[in-house]
């Protein structure tokens, strides 16, 4: 709120500007009533023309400005809550980029899109409401003081109806809020068995079991059902009330009224007038109470962003002194490196391990052994928990991710691919030449592949584009690593989708390149034996290194070989 | 203020199907009602008597302005007041809207019962229906567009029903109720209001038109948005392993501030309509003060009705504006409904077969036999060209070739999840179009490669491979398929849940499950496509094991991509391009110079090391 003061302020201003002239408009409507309607028609030719038009113009006048000082209400309060959502999502993309790797562990990725997305929409739907709140309260002062100036018994009216409808229109929504949250639930429950059922139709076809789906789906249709109408009777049984409510309000008005006409206590007009009060006051009193059903959802989302907002961004070496420590070398040494996850199950086991440059070295190691938690430490994607890793004598820790980015290139296990060209992919922010492009193409063997796409390299990919498949994007991943020119590669089984005979040609076209440094988990002989040495990673430590025939001798890694062996397609 | 609409449900990567639209704009809202009716037995009945309720539910709304005219009018004679005409005036209305309440509430009983009658019948034709369709009908590019017939256009139709449906009747019956009681007080009054409310029709509709255009750029800005977000997630590790982070930063806070001057253009509109219709209002309630008593005197217009006019004015505009609110809301539930009725509408290509025409599939292993079968999607090119067979009953037949060579097809046709263009498939002698479902279901079984597993137990996902399985069936089919060890070495064995698709569970268990699920259908032909897809070493063997019991007296048609499953065969059929172009066994056709000998070599090569 108070960090777009002027955006209030407008709001503020709208708002009782708005609550002047609805209250001005039933007092120029009384007095017309009382000075031009009643003579004019009751006593032909008593009113002056110029009068009539005085009138008119008044009437037009005020609800002129009424209509303006609307929009101007609703144009601040609006944009308000438009800076507020602004204001939050840069502050959460932010956060996004900059929090520890296990903030993202933590979190499924459609939690992290529905902070920055639903969350932010629900959390600041409380906004106008509340800007709305304040319109209205001011509202009804300015109401219930005309009344009073009119005569008390009106006010008592006014005082007597509008919190009824208040309460009425509380008692409802609380009564309605859990079933309509139940349907909800519900909505979301048979969404969820259609759209299960439906992307499993093969399965379901395979099965026979269409009639037990439809079955399925009817169960919880049927709940659905249910509960919609409970609220809806629900909304059957107040709907009615809270409508009629204003015009029997009018009626009693009326009779009042009259009998105080009769005693001379107020004018015909003065009635017109209290009554035209009530028939404009009922609907900001209801929509108040229909908007403020979001509280408590707004509530919850405002906690989720704070529980965002919250978390501390990753340590950040500062990036110049980063830069400028990057070494020359690229020899890689563990020390005693342990990594553990936050409940304490340790993934790295003081390991120790040395890659000199140059080197082709293959990391094997059955599932859950820590390849991948080495490559990401390797990468400075995370800190260790304790133990130390350098690149050329200099600590991972001290040159951050940024300056680890200039050594290496690490090609992961899921290959991510950016919406956009396949030029933009491989060369990310940096100016490519054409040759340099069709070099790293073919040096993964993906330039047959590119050519035949529509527009070449400057074909889109991805969802709005030509879907490529695994393998092929496992190429291109590995041809953005090559146009780096870095000094360590690192691939994380990221050639499992390719076929055997490319993913031999890639290898050998990586291989040849003198000087490079090549760490490659791997889970394929060919890819294995490639390697110049091999070190067998089993429960966080290297427990055997040496060549592929070497290893063959020590028990546990023959047996990862032959089911290597074994499982090859 | 919530942007929870269709479009928000369908999700990223489906189409907005633009089309559906115009095809409502040249239809029009009423043959979408009536088409709609015919399919909806549930909205035809007691549609009448809700029509006469809804008549007296406006007319209930009418009696405030009446009695205030008749009061102001009768209630005063030269300087007294006649309190006793007033109270019974005043109190009779009370009574009448007292009433009108309960009527109200009757009717809007019966009107949700109704819309929610309708709704429930419409989802599960409708989602039947969409089972009842072949698999060609079932791309994975359609998943999410047909799910949305089910989920949000329902939906659509649903909060329409509850906000839009009830507005349109209850508003269009008081305009014309207070029109009428108009024009019985002054015809020429009447005719003044009007006139100043005319042009805002078309202003409102061409501010609706504008606000729409606006909302819809918003959602794309909204789309983009969250489609950077997602990105940068998604490909968090490549955006700091590879220095992007500043990057990516740049182009969430440009698209961030995109969508922010996108919503502030739509609040223009959003500022500007409301408000409008209110002027107008004001407008017409100025004009008719003005001329009602300029000239009211010669148009015999009494001051009660006059005063009861602004009131009625009043009650002219709000329905208006809801009306103008509601729409955009019918316009969605509309195509929702369209779109609806179009899944209904679509033909169902695998007829089951009439109840004379069934012909019984003998028991135990039976022989495939394909006739001249060709076949092509919808409207696309032919995928299978005169494919003939004849595999014996019990053999094991491996089908090796390239994606798109047809080999895929060949297999969905054997397990009728369509049926062939033309030519034909028989199953131990009986051609498939006249076996059962149930036989079907019993005797053929496809083991598909993606492993798709429901969200519940591991037990229950197997017991969905036959009808009326008991816990101990279960249990003797993984004790059949050797895999008693792999379901106790599960969390919670057969109760371990396997989570969305079976995502809990690798892709190797997921195809274990899948196998004891067809173990347990005890089927006659067995149909496999291997996954593509790498597996785990040790689940590997345990599943080359399980294939081999399930194999046993049944005969198995493999779609083959590894060339050690074509080894085991009895014979090989290898397709290229829509034609089986070498089939024989693996022995012979891996030294007969064709293409099996090809890939079988290079596969060689690159898999066996040098050590074995």
């Amino acid at each position: 709120m108070r960090a777009h003061p002027w955006a209030h302020a407008g709001g503020i201003t709208g708002g009782t500007a708005f609550a002047t002239t609805v209250v001005g408009f039933t007092i120029v409507v009384g007095r017309v009533t009382d000075d031009v309607i009643i003579p004019g028609l009751d006593d032909p030719g008593s009113v002056a023309g110029r009068d009539i038009w005085v009138a008119v113009a008044l009437v037009a006048l005020v609800g002129l400005v009424r209509g303006l000082s609307v929009m101007v209400r609703r144009f601040f309060n609006f944009m308000g809550a438009m800076l507020t959502q602004r204001t939050w999502r840069l502050a959460i993309v932010d956060r996004y980029l900059d929090a520890p790797l296990n903030f993202y562990r933590s979190r499924s990725v459609g939690e992290l899109l529905a902070h920055a997305d639903a969350d932010i929409e629900a959390a600041s739907s409380m906004l106008m409401p509340l800007a709305f709140a304040v319109t209205v309260v001011v509202l009804v002062v300015l109401a219930v003081a005309s009344l009073l100036i009119v005569h008390p018994l009106f006010a008592l009216v006014a005082l007597l109806l509008f919190p009824t409808l208040a309460v009425l229109n509380q008692i409802y929504t609380r009564a309605v809020e859990a079933p309509a949250a139940r349907a909800q639930a519900m909505i979301g429950l048979v969404s969820g068995i259609a759209h299960e059922s439906l992307e499993g139709v093969l399965v379901v076809k395979t099965l026979g079991r269409e009639a037990a789906e439809v079955e399925r789906l009817s169960e919880a249709s049927e709940e659905l059902r249910r509960e919609r109408l409970a609220v809806g009777d629900l909304r059957a049984r107040f709907d009615p009330i809270l409508y009629s409510l204003p015009g029997i309000g009018v009626l009693v008005l009326l009779l009042l009224g009259v009998w105080l006409v009769g005693r001379g206590a107020v004018t015909i007009g003065e009635v017109v007038q209290a009554m035209t009060l009530f028939g404009i006051l009922w609907l900001p009193v209801q929509i108040l109470g229909f908007l403020f059903q979001e509280m408590p959802r707004s509530v919850v989302a405002m906690d989720r962003i704070d529980g965002v907002l919250g978390v501390e961004p990753e340590h950040r070496p500062d990036p110049n002194l980063a830069m400028s420590a990057v070494p020359e070398s690229v020899e890689v040494q563990f020390q005693d490196v342990t990594y553990a996850y936050p409940d304490g199950t340790r993934v790295l086991d003081e390991l120790s391990l040395s890659i000199a440059p140059g080197e082709v070295v293959a990391l094997v190691g059955a599932t859950g052994s820590g390849k991948s938690t080495i490559v990401a430490l390797l990468s400075g994607l995370m800190p260790v928990s304790s133990g130390r890793i350098s690149i050329g004598g200099v600590d991972v820790a001290d040159l951050g991710p940024d300056g680890v980015a200039q050594l290496v290139a690490p090609v992961l296990q899921e290959t991510f691919l950016f919406a956009d060209t396949i030029r933009a992919n491989l060369a990310l922010d940096v100016d490519v030449s054409d040759n340099e492009l069709r070099r790293v193409l073919r040096l993964v063997a993906a330039e047959g592949f590119v050519d035949e796409l529509p527009d070449g390299p400057e074909t889109i990919i991805g969802e709005r584009g030509v879907t490529l498949s695994g393998g092929q994007r496992q190429r291109l991943a590995i041809a953005r690593a090559l146009l780096r020119r870095p000094h360590l590669m690192v691939l994380d089984d990221a050639t499992s989708a390719v076929d055997p005979v490319v993913e031999a040609a890639i290898l050998d076209n990586l291989r040849a390149h003198r000087g490079r440094t090549l760490l490659v988990v791997a889970h394929r002989l060919a890819t294995i034996r490639l390697a110049d040495r091999v070190l067998l990673l089993e429960d966080g430590r290297i427990t055997a290194e040496g060549s592929h025939e070497q290893l063959l001798g020590v028990p546990g890694y023959a047996a990862l070989a032959r089911a290597y062996e074994e499982a090859t397609p | 203020m919530t942007s929870f609409d269709g479009h928000d449900v369908l999700g990223p990567g489906d189409e907005p199907e633009p089309r559906a639209l115009d095809d409502i704009a040249g239809a029009g809202a009423l043959s979408v009602l009536r088409r709609g009716m015919a399919a909806s037995p549930e909205l035809r009945a007691g549609l009448s008597l809700s029509a006469l309720m809804t008549l007296s539910v406006a007319g209930g709304r009418l009696i405030v302005p009446l009695v205030i005219q008749f009061v102001l009018d009768r209630g005063f004679v030269g300087g007294a007041v006649r309190f006793g005409l007033v109270v019974i005036a005043a109190g009779g209305a009370l009574l009448l809207t007292v009433a009108s309440i309960f009527v109200s509430q009757i009717v809007y009983r019966r009107l949700v019962g109704v819309a929610e009658a309708v709704l429930l019948g419409l989802r599960l034709r409708t989602f039947a229906h969409l089972h009842r369709l072949s698999l060609a009908e079932h791309t994975s590019a359609k998943t999410g567009v047909l799910t949305a017939r089910v989920t949000s256009d329902v939906e659509a139709l649903a909060k329409f029903a509850q906000w839009g449906a009830i507005s349109w009747i209850v508003n269009s019956v008081q305009i014309v109720g207070v029109i009428v009681v108009m024009a019985v007080y002054s015809w020429q009054l009447t005719l003044v209001t009007l006139v100043v409310h005319l042009p805002l029709l078309p202003v409102l509709r061409d501010m609706q038109r504008r606000q729409l255009r606006a909302y819809d750029i918003l959602r794309t800005r909204v789309g983009e948005t969250m489609g950077v977000v997602a990105e940068t997630v998604h490909g968090l590790e490549v955006v700091r392993t590879y220095g992007q982070r500043e990057a990516v930063r740049g182009r969430l806070h440009k698209v961030i501030d995109s969508q922010y001057r996108q919503q502030m253009r739509a609040a223009r509109y959003f500022s500007l309509v409301l408000p409008s219709t209110d002027i107008f209002g004001v407008a017409a309630v100025a004009a008719v003060i003005g001329s009602g008593v300029y000239w009211g005197t010669g148009w015999g217009v009494t001051s009660g009705e006059l005063v009861a006019f602004v009131f009625l004015v009043n009650m002219l505009v709000t329905p208006i504006t809801s009306l103008g609110e509601t729409l955009d809301q019918t316009q969605t539930a509309l195509a929702g409904w369209w779109k609806i009725l179009n899944v209904l509408d679509t033909e169902v290509e695998v007829a089951e077969p009439s109840a004379g025409d069934v012909r019984p599939l003998p028991v135990g292993a039976l022989a495939v036999v394909a006739e001249d079968v060709e076949f092509s999607y919808r409207g696309s090119d032919r995928v299978l060209h005169g494919i003939d067979v004849d595999l014996e009953a019990g053999s094991s037949v491996a089908v090796v070739g390239e994606t798109g060579s047809g080999k895929t097809t060949f297999a969905m046709l054997l397990a009728r999840l369509a049926d062939p263009t033309s030519g034909r498939v028989l199953l131990g002698g009986v051609d498939l179009r006249s076996v059962s479902a149930e036989d079907r279901r019993g005797s053929v079984r496809m083991v598909p490669q993606d492993g798709f597993l429901f969200d519940t137990t591991v037990g229950n996902n197997i017991r969905f491979g036959r009808t009326g399985a008991t816990d101990s069936d279960v249990e003797d089919a993984v004790a059949e398929l050797g895999l008693g060890s792999w379901v106790s070495g599960l969390p919670l064995g057969l109760e371990t849940r396997v989570g969305e698709r079976g995502s809990s569970l690798s892709v190797g268990e997921r195809q274990l499950v899948a196998l004891v699920r067809a173990q347990l259908a005890d089927p006659g032909l067995l149909i496999l496509d291997e996954a593509t897809s790498a597996v785990d070493p040790e689940t590997e063997q345990t599943l080359e094991r399980a294939l081999e019991h399930l194999a046993e007296g049944r005969t198995t048609v493999s779609v083959a991509h590894r060339l050690s499953t074509a080894e085991r065969s009895d014979t090989v059929l290898v397709f290229d391009r829509g034609l089986i172009v070498e089939r024989g066994p693996h022995a012979e056709l891996a030294v007969a110079g064709g293409i099996y000998e090809g890939l079988y070599a290079s596969w060689l090569g690159n898999t066996r090391s040098q050590s074995s």
